[in-house]
């Protein structure tokens, strides 16, 4: 069970991202307030270090005025939340059929040489996170991974070394949003 | 009104009854099992499978069957609907199939499970389980863990009935508990550590099909087959009062809230009534506790003649369905 | 060149922008519709087109249309599914992507039919990107008078939102989807009640395919009839197909529904054949979820009709030795693919998409991949193959969604046309311990061996 480490009073949103979490909730009915809870948690995430803590979850719940558990529920359902830490860059590789048949498993492979990490796990310098994901709809451009909102696609060996030199010397968070 | 027959047997039942009320309605044999359904509530029910059934004929108005099996608990009956339950092999057959699945990750440590003796599960294996399991891999496994101070969580043992959620949103103020994950990971949770603790949480104990919700303060460890059951009351500011003495000699050693042949709780007990009333002075005793015979509980009243009567009514189908005339019905099915 | 419904501009440079979009014809159903058509007679345009939803079932998008409640006090809702995550399947991503316009303006003139003052496109949450562009189409379409109060001046308003999921398969469920929409887990619902009648937040609702709706535009400006002359028979118009695997070209195409299965994998304007000179070992024709043929089958029905990308031809024999058009997910296998390790990723999936609520499918996904990755790992014994038929049997038909039925027939498919290879990897363990056994030695049929005398 996840310790609560942080406090409440520490979590808020940046006035932007608040700003634009109320112009979500309006997008929905008065009283269906709940409805904006997939999209503000991942606001949450991009905003909170890339993963929803219980004490983030707790800050949306009272946002949206539902109960916690009903965040955690949900939050815990859906693949893309990480309700652990991952290193700032998060590496998505896709496993699927269609991927495999193009060769997936030697994109999967060389990441975990190149990272010296296996699937699932994070650098000791917290720099990346390998994790096999299914098909993400880019079947056609296989191998592909996805790290942040971007897709990337007919991937090589080659490809991905450039790749990973360019996410370590950017060094920024990857997040869905961006 | 609708008029509905049911494996050959034919009932009356209110508009929007279910199937499975209906086949409740007339009792015995026919009636599927249901783990995941309770009447008192809302939402529950469509998600275990043990209680499909085949509708052979879907109304008066339309005799078309329905393309698959369907869930009684949740369909309701229309008029002139024909239904098969134990006479149909296609839904044995899936019936069976449900129970293995239901088993696949289940610990099968009855000898040391509280709820041994009255567990739905149990019985449903007992009745429509094969013999031996199929499943090679290791079965999934969670720690227990204490939900609040009178409950404990065996998650290992959850059979993802969702009851216990429905309770805490339907009767308590603050549902603090939920489904976690998905897929078979999926379980229930707290997430974080939190007390369940609401004046009617208890019953969660009782929805519970399984052993996996279970009273802490069940005193000491006994059989509940050791046990002598008591109806009694009390008067209760807060619930009916109406309960079920769990005694040992002149010791209470549980108290639960009274359950009818389904296994089903009518009437709700408060926390009070169920934790803090371990004293026989505090009740008044109405006498011994009818208990079905459907439950192990009633060790020597389970035959295995039902399923025999039930073969044999298998049999005739088949035959039926063969073309040959069909030979006299089974009289213990039908009366 | 087939004729092309829905992509024919996709190409034009800013057609991603409303001002090209709109240069090019863009918004004339909706100027159509809303001035000079009364929401029925929308409907009825629909109905007469023949179209079927794209998003899998292949229902009849008009009748559907029809269904909807309209008696009810209700708001009503029309929801677009962008869900997309059935593997093989990635047209709705192209068309989203490449031409925003074409879903904005047919979820403006579907929504028009159905009476719907706000509609909503749910769309995956890996697809974020994609929120991005549609959002932007979106203000585009409100700046232009296209969406808001009064639209055109006709009297008729609809609001416009995107909203993201956030990894679920199963949230393309049309129930699911409306739960996660509500802000719950992706649990489908039991049916009936029927979206048509309670849908989102309980309000007669209905959900279409992104390329469904996009395929409005056209009806409503060639009118359902002229549409319908496209394609055979009750396969009406044209269809996106996402091809993938091992060919020359994969891709999208829109090809004209009828055209034959042959022409579209080895004619150089669709797949452009097996890649590397290889042999074609089988198709998944539909999406993961449709059961795979083997490269006779595909071709040519059992009867030995030439085969056709349409609903029907592709259905013709059943479960026996037909197949689906599905969601138009077209997998191409060489001989050098192995069946029973492409089966394990399908299994792998489904088990990780189950959302877990009814048994059968939350126990029996995660069975089958294991016995799966046993046997494709060399560890499988005889009574393996049978016991996973048993376990699909068990599953299909007797869940809450067909997420069960998706996770039940590859695996009874594989079976029943490539039981030797699995019974292969039963045989040789030592064998198929390199990943990439086929690779390295093709499977050969000892049956088709043996027939010609070798
Ligand atoms: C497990 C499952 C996943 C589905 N995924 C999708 C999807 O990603 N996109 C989609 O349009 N339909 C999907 N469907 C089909 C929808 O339930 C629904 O039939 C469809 O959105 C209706 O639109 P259409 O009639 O325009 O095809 C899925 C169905 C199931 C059972
Ligand atoms: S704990 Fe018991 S009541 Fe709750 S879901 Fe599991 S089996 Fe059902
Ligand atoms: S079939 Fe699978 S995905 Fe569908 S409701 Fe049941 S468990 Fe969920
Ligand atoms: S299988 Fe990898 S994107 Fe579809
Ligand atoms: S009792 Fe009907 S599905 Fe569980």
């Amino acid at each position: 069970m996840p310790e609560k480490t942080e406090k409440m009073e520490e979590i808020k949103f940046s006035e932007q991202s608040l700003a634009l979490v109320n112009r979500i909730i309006k997008r929905y009915p008065e009283g269906r307030q709940k409805s904006a809870l997939l999209p503000v948690l991942h606001v949450a995430q991009a905003e909170f270090n890339g993963w929803l803590s219980p004490p983030v979850m707790d800050y949306v719940a009272s946002l949206l005025s539902i109960k916690p558990v009903e965040v955690y529920e949900v939050a815990s359902f859906y693949s893309m939340y990480n309700l652990e830490p991952v290193g700032t860059c998060l590496i998505e590789v896709c496993q699927t059929g269609p991927c495999w048949l193009r060769g997936s498993d030697d994109i999967v492979a060389h990441l975990e040489n190149k990272l010296n990490i296996k699937v699932g796990e994070t650098t000791a310098d917290g720099m990346f996170t390998l994790k096999t994901v299914e098909c993400l709809g880019s079947c056609g451009t296989a191998p592909m991974l996805q790290c942040g909102a971007k897709y990337h696609e007919n991937l090589t060996t080659d490809k991905v070394d450039a790749l990973v030199e360019d996410l370590r010397s950017a060094n920024v968070r990857s997040t869905y949003m961006k | 009104m609708a008029k509905v027959t049911i494996d050959g047997v034919e009932v009356e039942v209110a508009d929007g009854t279910t199937i499975l009320n209906a086949a409740r309605q007339i009792g015995g044999d026919l009636v599927p099992p249901a783990m995941c359904y309770y009447t008192s509530l809302k939402d529950s029910g469509g998600k275990c499978r043990v209680c499909l059934v085949k509708v052979t004929q879907g109304s008066a108005k339309d005799p078309r069957p329905m393309p698959k099996l369907v869930a009684s608990c949740r369909t309701p009956v229309m008029d002139g609907m024909v239904v098969q339950n134990i006479t149909s092999p296609e839904v044995l057959e899936a019936r069976k199939g449900v129970v293995e699945f239901l088993l696949l990750n289940h610990p099968l440590d009855c000898p040391i499970c509280d709820q041994a003796g009255e567990c739905d599960l149990q019985n449903l294996a007992y009745e429509h389980g094969a013999a031996k399991t199929r499943y090679e891999e290791d079965r999934r496994t969670f720690e227990k863990i204490d939900i609040g101070d009178k409950i404990k969580l065996h998650m290992t043992r959850c059979i993802l009935c969702y009851r216990c959620t429905y309770v805490a949103d339907q009767l308590t103020d603050g549902r603090v508990h939920g489904i976690m994950n998905r897929g078979d990971k999926s379980e229930i949770s707290t997430y974080i550590e939190k007390a369940v603790d609401n004046d009617f949480s208890g019953n969660m104990i009782d929805v519970c099909p399984v052993g996996a919700l279970t009273d802490k303060t069940f005193r000491f460890k006994s059989r509940v087959w050791f046990t002598n059951p008591q109806d009694a009351h009390r008067d209760c500011p807060k619930c009916s009062g109406k309960v079920v003495l769990w005694m040992k000699g002149d010791d209470v050693l549980r108290v639960s809230a009274r359950k009818d042949q389904y296994g089903e709780v009518k009437e709700y007990i408060c926390n009070e009534c169920r934790y803090d009333h371990k004293n026989v002075a505090d009740w008044t005793v109405e006498g011994p506790r009818h208990i079905d015979r459907h439950s192990v509980i009633a060790q020597n009243h389970y035959e295995r003649t039902d399923l025999l009567a039930m073969k044999k009514e298998i049999e005739r189908q088949i035959e039926f369905e063969k073309g040959k005339t069909l030979p006299e019905p089974n009289p213990s099915l039908t009366a | 060149m087939g004729k092309k419904l829905l992509t024919e501009n996709i190409n034009v440079p800013g057609i991603e922008t409303f001002e090209v979009y709109r240069k090019n014809g863009g918004y004339a159903s909706v100027e159509k519709a809303l001035k000079t058509m009364t929401p029925d007679e929308v409907t009825e345009e629909v109905k007469k087109s023949g179209l079927r939803g794209r998003g899998g079932a292949g229902f009849p998008a008009g009748m559907k249309w029809s269904f909807l409640d309209r008696k009810s006090e209700k708001p009503r809702y029309l929801v677009c599914n962008a869900d997309e995550s059935e593997p093989g399947t990635f047209k709705d991503r192209y068309l989203m992507e490449k031409m925003p316009h074409l879903l904005v303006e047919g979820m403006i003139t579907g929504s028009y039919a159905l009476g719907a003052k706000t509609s909503y496109i749910y769309i995956r949450g890996e697809y974020m990107y994609i929120v991005r562009i549609l959002e932007k189409a979106i203000d585009e379409a409100y700046a232009a008078g296209f969406l808001g109060q009064n639209i055109l001046g006709t009297g008729y308003s609809l609001d416009l939102y995107v909203h993201p999921g956030a990894g679920a398969y199963i949230c393309g469920e049309e129930t699911a989807l409306l739960e996660s929409l509500e802000g719950k887990r992706g649990n489908p619902r039991l049916k009936p009640p029927f979206p048509a009648v309670a849908g989102l937040y309980a309000a007669p609702t209905v959900v279409n395919n992104v390329e469904t709706i996009a395929a409005v535009v056209p009806i409503v400006n060639l009118g359902g009839d002229e549409y319908a002359k496209t394609g055979i028979g009750k396969s009406t118009g044209t269809k996106l197909i996402s091809a993938s695997g091992h060919i020359n070209k994969p891709g999208i195409y829109e090809i004209e529904l009828g055209l034959p299965v042959e022409e579209f994998i080895y004619s150089d304007e669709y797949c452009g054949g097996i890649w590397k000179g290889r042999k074609m070992k089988a198709v998944v024709a539909g999406g993961s979820s449709v059961p795979i043929l083997p490269a006779d089958l595909i071709l040519k029905t059992a009867k030995g009709e030439q085969r056709l990308m349409t609903y029907e031809s592709l259905a013709d024999g059943g479960f026996v030795s037909g197949t689906m058009l599905g969601s138009g997910g077209f997998i191409v296998y060489d001989e050098t693919a192995c069946i029973v390790r492409n089966l394990w990723t399908f299994a792998r999936f489904y088990h990780h998409e189950s959302c877990g609520q009814c048994s059968p499918c939350r126990e029996g996904t995660g069975w089958m991949e294991k016995v799966l990755h046993r046997i494709e790992h060399g560890h499988g014994h005889s009574g393996d193959i049978d016991l996973l038929v048993d376990v699909a049997k068990k599953i299909e038909g007797n869940t809450i969604c067909p997420l069960g039925d998706a996770a039940a027939w590859p695996v009874a498919s594989a079976i029943r046309h490539f039981r030797e290879e699995f019974e292969y990897h039963v045989k040789y363990p030592e064998k198929v311990k390199n990943p990439k056994h086929f690779e390295v030695e093709p499977f050969v049929s000892e049956k088709k061996l043996e027939a010609v005398g070798a």
